[in-house]
C-alpha cells in the first residue's frame, strides 16, 4: 500500500544538516586566516589533528552504536566540534592533547548522550572545560607574541619531538591583563599597560584582535545566511558588554573597555559559533536572547573575577543546564492566543 | 524533668487531635484510587481477569490482591497505565494479547435461547425469546461471554476491522540504516 | 478603497508551478462508463444510501440525504441507472472503502425537475437547508458542509465576509481559473452568503501572483455593481489557509479553540460560493467540480469533472508521461498519494498532480532534530513543532497537546524547511489520530461501563422482585393452587451461569438460593426445550456443515485447534450448560 516513509508533502526546500554544518565551517575561514597571519601554520595543523580524531571517534561511535556511517559522518557536525577545540585550544598544544579533547568531545559529551541533536552540553566546550582543569599548565602555554617558528620547528613542538621552549610561555591578552594588575596591586592603571604593554593592540590584544574580527565577520555572514539567528550573538555581545561598561565608566583604570573584552579571548568565537549552536542552547526567541545574554555575564565575571584567563566555556556549559528551564518560561503564544487566553 | 514529660505529652495530645481532625475533616469518601484504575480498565466487563467485571477487579488491584497484568482487553498498554499510576513494575500480560473484536450472531443457526442476551454484561445482544438474536456491534465490548453459553455455537468473534472511521494514521517510519 | 493589508507570521515560498495547467481554459471531462459516487464526501454525519441498485436515477437526483445538521446530501451527477450500493475504493490515504453508490449512466443527462430560488424571499433557515440538501459543501479541500458555517455567532456582530481565493498551494489552479472564467456567478454567490450572514464587508483575497483572476473579479465586481473588495496578497503558503487569509485581511487571530464568526469573520473558498449560487440560481445541486491535472503530464489542464468520475479516467485526459509513478491528491504540500486510482473524484478532489522520480525526488533520509528552529520559524501558527515532534515520537500524547497539537493545521511547512528531513506533519497527524482513537476508547468504554451497571442494577431489582412473587407464590401453593405465573416474567437465568467465567458479579443472592427449588419445574421445561433445539439446530447444521471449512490454512486450522483448546478450558472451569460437543 502506501509507504509511510515518504512524507505527505513532497516538495522540500534545499536544506540539510550538511548545509547548515557546511556553511559553519566556511564562516570560521576568516578567523582562521588571520589566525594563520598571527601564529604561522601551526593552527592549520592543529585544526588537521582535530579533525582527523574527529572523524574517527565519530565513525567509530557510530559503528558501536549501529548508525549509518555514511549519512552522519558527511553531516560534518563532528569537523564543526573539532575545528571549535582546534581554535579554542593553544595553537602550540601537544597534538595528544587535542585528541584527548577531541575524543572527550565526541564520544562522551555527543556520543554517550545520544549522538547528533542529543547532547545537553556543547561538546567543543566540554573538551576545553575539562581539559583546561586536568591539563591547566598546557592549557596555558600561548606563543609569545611574534615567536616566529617555521613549520618544520612548529611541527616538532606539537608532536613533542622538540622541547617546550620558554618562548611558549607566553599568556593570552586577558591572561596579560589581569596578571599584570594583580602584580601591580594597584599601583598600575589599565590605560598605562594598554599603552605600554607589547601584547596589547588597538583595541584589544595584539593581532588576536583581527582574529577575533574575523571570526565576527563569519558570524555576520552566517546571521545573513539565516543559518544563525541574531538573538544569541546579540545577547551575549549585550551582557558582557553592558557589564563590563558599566564597571569601565565606574573606574577605567581597574577595568577594560568592553571593546578590549569584545575582541578578546573567545568573545567572538563563542557569540557567533557557541551560543549559537542550536542542540545545547535555548529554541525559542526569547530563550535564545536570555541565554546569549546570561552567558555574556557569566563570561565576563569569570573573566574578571574568577580563576580562569577566559569564562565563555564555563559560562556556556553552566547556561547549558538551564536550558530546559529557560525554554519552558519563554514558550511563545501561539496564533490567535496571543492577548492571554 | 516532669515539665518535660508534661510538655512532650501536651505535644502529643495536641498533634494527635490535629490528626484526629484532619482524618475527620479530609475523610476521602470511597477510595479515589479504585475509581483511577478503572478508569483505566477498558470496561469490557469479560472477567479474563478471574473477577466478575472490571470494578471487581480494580478493587483487587487497589487492594493489592491481583496482579495489573491480568486484562487481556486493556492490552499492554493498560498494564503500562496502571504500573504508572500505581508504581508497579510493569509486566508483560498474563495472557496474549488480542485484536479488538465483536461477537457476531449467525442469524440462521440462533434458535432463539436467550442465553447469550442473559450473559451479556453491557446489554449488547438483542432478541427475544425464540426470535433470532443480534449483536449491537457498536456497544459489543468484545469481552467473549456470549460465545460459551450459546448452545448451537452461533456466536463467532470476529476481529474489528479497519474502516474509514478508525483508520488512524501510522507511526512514521524511521529510516536508519544498519551499517553491514 | 485601499486596504490596509496584515501579516501572518512563518510561512514558506516553494515553488508554484502554476502556470502550466492555466494555459487552457477548463474542459468538460467526458461521461465515463461508470461512475462511483461516495455517500460520505464532506465532513459530519453519513448520508443514507436512497436509491437502490437497479433504480434509474435522472441527474441531480438525491441518492443520499443529509444526516444530522453538520451533514450534506449527495446526488447522481447524471442520469442513468444505479447499478450496485456498494463498497468502493474511497479517495482517502489509506485505500480503504466506503459505501458508493455505482451508476451507470445512460448518456442523456435527464434533470430533475430543478426548483430555482430567491434566497432574499426565504427565511435563512430554509436557505441554509436547501444548501445542506443541495449537497454545498467547503471546496477549498476541508468539505465542511457550508450551511453549517452560514449562522452568525449572536454575541458578535459579523463585520467581515473573507472570500478566499488565494489558492496558495502549488500546482494548484481550479481556483485561478473559476475566477478567471466564471467570475460573474461567483460575485453573485457571495450576495447569498453576506445576506445570510450580515456581514458588513466583503473582502475578496487573491494572491498576487494570479493578477489575471484579480483583474477578472474586478471587474466582475464592479459590472454586478457591489461594494466588495478585491485584494491582492502577497504570495506566501499557506496564505490561503483560512485562518492565515482572514489574518491578513482582517488582522485578526482565530485560535483553534473557536469559531471564526465569534471573531465576527467567516470565510468561505470561492468554488463553494459558486456551487451555492449555482444550487439556488438554476436549481443545480453539487454534481462536479473542477479540478486542476497536472504535473507529469502532456497536457495539464483543469477539468470541470463530475463528482464520483473514477481518478483514472480523468488522468488519462491529461495523458501522463511514461516516467509517471505516482498520483497525489491535492497539493503537494498536504496532498496525498492516491492508494487506487479507481478511487473516484470527489468534493474534495481539488487537483491531481502526476509525479514522477524527477518531479517529486524522494525524500532524503530523516536525520535526527538539531533543534535549530527552522520549523518553529516556518510554522504560520507560531507552534514549536521540534517540541511536538519530540512528545509524538515518544507517544507522549498529553504533552502535545499541552504544546496545542490541534492548533496544528497541518501546512507541511515545517518539513518542508527542516534540514533534518523529519517527516513531521505525520507525526502530527499520528499523534492526533491516536488521540482521537483513545477518545473514542474511553468513551466506548464510558458507555460500556454505564450499561453495565444499569444492567446490574436492573437485575438486582429483578431478583428482588421476582423472589417477592415466588414468596407470595409458595404462600399460595400451601394454599393449595398452583399458579403459572412463573413463566411470566422475564426469562428465568439458568442456575450456575451466574458464576461461570466470572460474570457472577451478581453472584447468587440468598433470595436466588431460596427461590431455586421453586423454579426447578420451570428449568426442566425450558432445559428440555433447548436440548430440543439444539438438536434441531445441530441437525440443520449438519446439512450445512461443509461451509467454509475446505481449504484452511495452516493458519487457520491452528487459529480453530486454538480456540477449540480455549473452549474446552473454559468448559471444565465452570459448570457450563451443556455444548453440543458433550
Amino acid at each position: 500500500m502506501i509507504d509511510f516513509s515518504t512524507p505527505p508533502y513532497l516538495l522540500q526546500a534545499h536544506t540539510s544538516v550538511r548545509r547548515v554544518m557546511v556553511q559553519v565551517l566556511v564562516a570560521l575561514l576568516p578567523g582562521i586566516g588571520a589566525y594563520v597571519w598571527l601564529i604561522g601554520p601551526s593552527i592549520l595543523l592543529q585544526l588537521l589533528v582535530a579533525s582527523l580524531a574527529a572523524l574517527l571517534a565519530e565513525a567509530l561511535m557510530l559503528r558501536l552504536r549501529g548508525r549509518p556511517l555514511g549519512l552522519f559522518l558527511s553531516d560534518g557536525s563532528a569537523l564543526v566540534t573539532a575545528w571549535l577545540i582546534a581554535l579554542t585550544f593553544p595553537p602550540l598544544a601537544p597534538w595528544w592533547l587535542i585528541t584527548v579533547g577531541t575524543l572527550l568531545a565526541i564520544v562522551v559529551a555527543k556520543h554517550l548522550y545520544g549522538g547528533l541533536g542529543q547532547n545537553p552540553f556543547n561538546p567543543a566546550m566540554i573538551a576545553f572545560a575539562a581539559c583546561i582543569v586536568s591539563f591547566p599548565a598546557l592549557m596555558s602555554q600561548w606563543p609569545v607574541l611574534g615567536l616566529k617558528l617555521t613549520l618544520v620547528e612548529q611541527l616538532e613542538m606539537i608532536f613533542g619531538l622538540a622541547p617546550r621552549i620558554d618562548a611558549l610561555s607566553g599568556a593570552t591578552p586577558l591572561d596579560a591583563l589581569k596578571t599584570a594588575l594583580k602584580i601591580g596591586e594597584g599601583n598600575i592603571d589599565i590605560p598605562t599597560l594598554l599603552a605600554t604593554q607589547e601584547v596589547f593592540g588597538t583595541f584589544a590584544g595584539r593581532g588576536w584582535e583581527w582574529v577575533t574580527a574575523g571570526y565576527l565577520l563569519g558570524g555576520l555572514w552566517l546571521w545573513q545566511r539565516k543559518v544563525i539567528h541574531w538573538q544569541a550573538p546579540a545577547g551575549f555581545i549585550c551582557g558582557l558588554s553592558l557589564l563590563a561598561g558599566a564597571l569601565w565608566l565606574w573606574n577605567p583604570e581597574r577595568f577594560a573597555s568592553p571593546l578590549f573584552h569584545l575582541f578578546s579571548g573567545g568573545a567572538m568565537l563563542g557569540a557567533f559559533f557557541i551560543v549559537t549552536d542550536p542542540v545545547s542552547g535555548c529554541t525559542t526567541t526569547r530563550g535564545r536572547l536570555i541565554f546569549g545574554f546570561l552567558a555574556g555575564v557569566i563570561a565576563y565575571t569569570i573573566r574578571v573575577f574568577g580563576g580562569y584567563p577566559d569564562g565563555v566555556a564555563f559560562a556556556v556549559l553552566l547556561l547549558n543546564l538551564c536550558v530546559p528551564l529557560i525554554d519552558m518560561y519563554t514558550r511563545p503564544p501561539i496564533f490567535g492566543m496571543k492577548d492571554g487566553k | 524533668m516532669i515539665s518535660a514529660l508534661a510538655i512532650m505529652a501536651l505535644g502529643a495530645v495536641v498533634l494527635g487531635a490535629a490528626l484526629g481532625y484532619a482524618a475527620i475533616r479530609f475523610k476521602v469518601e470511597g477510595d479515589p484510587l479504585v475509581e483511577k484504575i478503572d478508569a483505566i480498565l477498558p470496561q469490557t466487563q469479560c472477567g479474563q481477569c478471574g473477577y466478575p467485571g472490571c470494578r471487581p477487579y480494580a478493587e483487587a488491584i487497589s487492594a493489592g490482591e491481583a496482579e495489573i497484568n491480568l486484562c487481556p482487553p486493556g492490552g499492554l498498554d493498560g498494564v503500562r497505565k496502571l504500573a504508572d499510576l500505581l508504581g508497579r513494575e510493569v509486566k508483560p500480560l498474563a495472557a496474549e494479547e488480542k485484536p479488538k473484536q465483536v461477537a457476531i450472531i449467525d442469524e440462521q443457526t440462533c434458535i432463539g435461547c436467550t442465553l447469550c442476551i442473559q450473559a451479556c454484561p453491557v446489554d449488547a445482544i438483542v432478541g427475544a425469546a425464540k426470535q433470532m438474536h443480534t449483536v449491537v456491534e457498536s456497544l459489543c465490548t468484545g469481552c467473549e461471554l456470549c460465545v460459551k453459553p450459546c448452545p448451537v455455537e452461533c456466536i463467532t468473534m470476529e476481529p474489528l476491522t479497519e474502516k474509514l472511521d478508525n483508520w488512524k494514521w501510522k507511526y512514521p517510519v524511521i529510516e536508519i540504516r544498519r551499517v553491514a | 478603497m485601499l486596504q490596509r493589508l496584515f501579516s501572518f507570521r512563518g510561512g514558506v515560498k516553494p515553488e508554484t508551478n502554476k502556470a502550466p495547467s492555466v494555459q487552457v481554459p477548463i474542459g468538460l471531462a467526458p461521461l465515463p462508463e461508470r461512475l462511483y459516487v461516495p455517500l460520505h464526501q464532506h465532513i459530519g454525519g453519513h448520508p443514507n444510501p436512497l436509491v437502490e441498485a437497479g433504480q434509474r436515477v435522472l441527474k441531480g437526483e438525491l441518492i443520499g440525504g443529509a444526516e444530522g445538521w453538520v451533514s450534506a446530501a449527495v446526488h447522481a451527477p447524471t442520469s442513468g441507472t444505479v447499478i450496485a450500493v456498494e463498497e468502493h475504493v474511497a479517495a482517502h490515504p489509506s485505500g480503504l472503502t466506503t459505501l458508493t453508490v455505482v451508476i451507470e449512466p445512460d448518456g442523456r443527462e435527464e434533470w430533475i425537475e430543478r426548483q430555482v430560488v430567491d434566497h432574499r424571499s426565504l427565511p435563512p433557515e430554509r436557505v441554509r437547508e436547501f444548501l445542506r440538501d443541495a449537497g454545498v459543501v467547503g471546496l477549498g479541500g476541508a468539505v465542511f458542509p457550508s450551511h453549517a458555517k452560514l449562522t452568525a455567532a449572536k454575541a458578535v456582530a459579523m463585520e467581515d465576509l473573507v472570500i478566499n481565493g488565494a489558492e496558495c498551494e502549488p500546482f494548484m489552479t481550479c481556483d485561478d481559473v473559476l475566477m478567471r472564467e466564471r467570475a460573474d456567478e461567483i460575485v453573485r454567490g457571495i450576495a447569498i452568503f453576506r445576506d445570510l450572514l450580515g456581514a458588513r464587508r466583503v473582502l475578496i483575497g487573491i494572491e498576487d501572483n494570479k493578477p489575471e483572476a484579480v483583474a477578472a473579479m474586478h471587474e466582475a465586481v464592479g459590472r454586478l455593481g457591489e461594494d466588495y473588495q478585491v485584494v491582492a496578497v502577497p504570495t506566501r503558503y499557506p496564505a490561503g489557509g483560512a485562518k492565515q487569509l482572514i489574518r491578513v485581511l482582517t488582522g485578526k487571530e482565530v485560535p483553534a479553540s473557536k469559531r471564526s464568526t465569534e471573531l465576527g469573520v467567516q470565510c468561505f473558498n470561492v468554488a463553494t460560493v459558486y456551487t451555492a449560487y449555482r444550487a439556488l440560481a438554476f436549481g443545480e445541486p453539487v454534481l462536479s467540480r473542477i479540478v486542476t491535472l497536472t504535473g507529469n503530464v502532456e497536457q495539464p489542464r483543469n477539468w470541470e469533472v463530475r463528482l464520483g468520475t473514477p481518478m483514472r479516467d480523468l488522468v488519462a485526459l491529461g495523458r501522463p508521461k511514461p516516467d509517471t509513478t505516482r498520483f497525489l491528491m491535492g497539493g503537494p504540500m498536504m496532498g496525498f498519494e492516491i492508494p487506487d486510482l479507481a478511487a473516484p473524484v470527489v468534493k474534495a478532489t481539488n487537483c491531481i498532480i502526476a509525479g514522477s522520480p524527477a518531479l517529486f525526488p524522494p525524500a532524503p533520509p530523516e536525520m535526527p532534530c538539531i533543534r535549530c528552529g527552522a520549523c518553529a520559524e516556518a510554522c504560520p501558527h507560531e507552534l514549536q513543532p521540534f517540541d511536538l515532534y519530540w512528545f509524538a515520537r515518544a507517544r507522549n500524547f498529553g504533552k502535545t497537546q499541552e504544546y496545542s497539537l490541534f492548533d496544528c493545521i497541518e501546512c507541511g511547512c515545517c518539513s518542508y524547511v527542516c534540514p533534518s528531513h523529519i517527516p513531521l506533519v505525520q507525526y502530527f497527524r499520528f499523534a492526533k489520530s491516536e488521540i482521537w482513537a483513545r477518545e473514542r476508547e474511553k468513551q466506548a468504554a464510558d458507555a460500556a461501563k454505564a450499561r453495565f451497571e444499569r444492567r446490574n442494577s436492573r437485575e438486582e431489582r429483578e431478583q428482588a422482585e421476582k423472589a417477592e412473587r415466588l414468596a407470595k407464590a409458595s404462600v399460595a401453593r400451601t394454599s393449595g393452587s398452583r399458579p403459572a405465573a412463573t413463566d411470566a416474567g422475564p426469562p428465568a437465568r439458568p442456575r450456575g451461569s451466574s458464576a461461570e467465567a466470572g460474570s457472577g458479579s451478581r453472584a447468587e443472592s440468598p433470595t436466588d438460593a431460596a427461590a431455586a427449588p421453586a423454579v426447578g419445574d420451570a428449568e426442566a421445561l425450558r432445559k428440555a426445550t433447548i436440548v430440543a433445539a439444539m438438536e434441531r439446530a445441530r441437525a440443520q447444521r449438519e446439512s450445512a456443515q461443509p461451509k467454509n471449512t475446505d481449504h484452511l490454512s495452516a493458519a487457520q486450522l491452528r487459529e480453530i485447534a486454538a480456540i477449540d483448546a480455549r473452549r474446552a478450558v473454559l468448559g471444565s472451569a465452570g459448570e457450563s450448560p451443556k455444548g453440543p460437543d458433550e
